[in-house]
């Protein structure tokens, strides 16, 4: 009977390895990011026409229901995000995959952004339904504490004179704050909550009407799409930043032997 | 539409800070290309 050969049993690790080198990196990404800008934001603009101009009111919250199509992707995606980042952080620690830390730090101020604006639409939800802009309830409590979350961490990679002191402090607290994206999702199950529970499950059918679903359904697959060229471009960027100043330190360096010896 | 201002408020929060980003992170590859263009001499012998 044959035997794969050693070299066979190694064409998995080498396939993943293929895409942690920065140089084919930014090769893929450069194909691939204008066409998810493209068709995320068409899909956006789509879906949020839809969801403001043709979609039903709801009977009870009347037209402030119009805000879910924006409040509901940005909710997703905050959590999305921090679980995307909590990978990168994973991968760091684990493999030293060599663009995971600076894809780690990109998604820091992305997820951020996203989480300001969940609360603010939610905060703008909240006033004309509940007649308050906060509560301190259990889903909103934790939200903010991803934010916090989101905070901490981009403050962290940025605290060290040695970047990848700061990549592995952000990476440990990344990790850490896991622990909250449970709490997000069921604390509307575990407390009595003003928030309300979920409509759409992966394991029931969806408790919304179908001419709200569609539309909610496309406004996060576009947000998701443009969410991902944003932190992929930001990271080509990182990626091309960090080759400009190892191109710097090695001509400084250089120079200065040169200095030194005449 | 009764509660208009809250409603163009949420989404204008939602169009404007992906765009932001969006329009930031663009600037950013474009610029460190160019800066990179200009130091890299790995480059420079390729087309020669």
């Amino acid at each position: 009977m044959a035997t794969p050969s050693s070299a066979e049993h190694r064409r998995p690790a080498r396939t993943l390895h293929r895409f942690a080198n920065p140089g084919q990196f930014l090769r893929l990404s450069g194909k691939i990011t204008p066409w998810l800008f493209w068709i995320g934001g068409l899909v956006t603009v789509c879906s949020l026409s839809w969801g403001l101009f043709f979609a039903p009111d709801d009977w009870q919250q009347g037209d402030t229901v119009r805000i879910m199509y924006v409040h509901v992707p940005f909710a997703w995606l905050a959590s999305a995000g921090y679980f995307a980042l909590a990978v990168c952080s994973f991968s760091s620690l684990i493999w030293r995959h060599p663009l995971a830390d600076l894809a780690a730090v990109e998604i820091g101020p992305v997820g951020a952004g996203f989480t300001a604006v969940c609360l603010a639409t939610g905060s703008l939800w909240g006033k004309p339904t509940w007649g308050a802009w906060w509560v301190w309830d259990a889903r909103l409590t934790s939200v903010f504490v991803l934010l916090l979350l989101y905070l901490g961490h981009i403050a962290l990679v940025r605290a060290f004179d040695d970047p990848t002191r700061g990549y592995r402090a952000g990476a440990i607290l990344a990790l850490v704050g896991v622990i909250n994206l449970p709490i997000i999702k069921f604390s509307v199950e575990w407390w009595n909550t003003l928030h309300q529970p979920a409509s759409i499950g992966l394991t029931g059918a969806p408790t919304i009407a179908a001419s709200m679903l569609w539309p909610l359904l496309g406004s996060a697959i576009g947000f998701t799409l443009l969410f991902a060229a944003i932190t992929i471009t930001r990271t080509q960027a990182a990626v091309m930043e960090q080759r400009i100043r190892s191109l710097l330190m090695a001509k400084a360096s250089s120079m200065s032997g040169e200095e030194s010896v005449s | 539409m009764t509660h208009l201002p809250y409603i163009v408020a949420a989404y204008a929060l939602a169009i404007g800070l992906p765009l932001a980003f969006s329009i930031e992170a663009l600037v950013r590859v474009r610029s460190a290309k160019r800066r990179l263009q200009a130091i890299d001499v790995r480059r420079d012998r390729g087309r020669v």
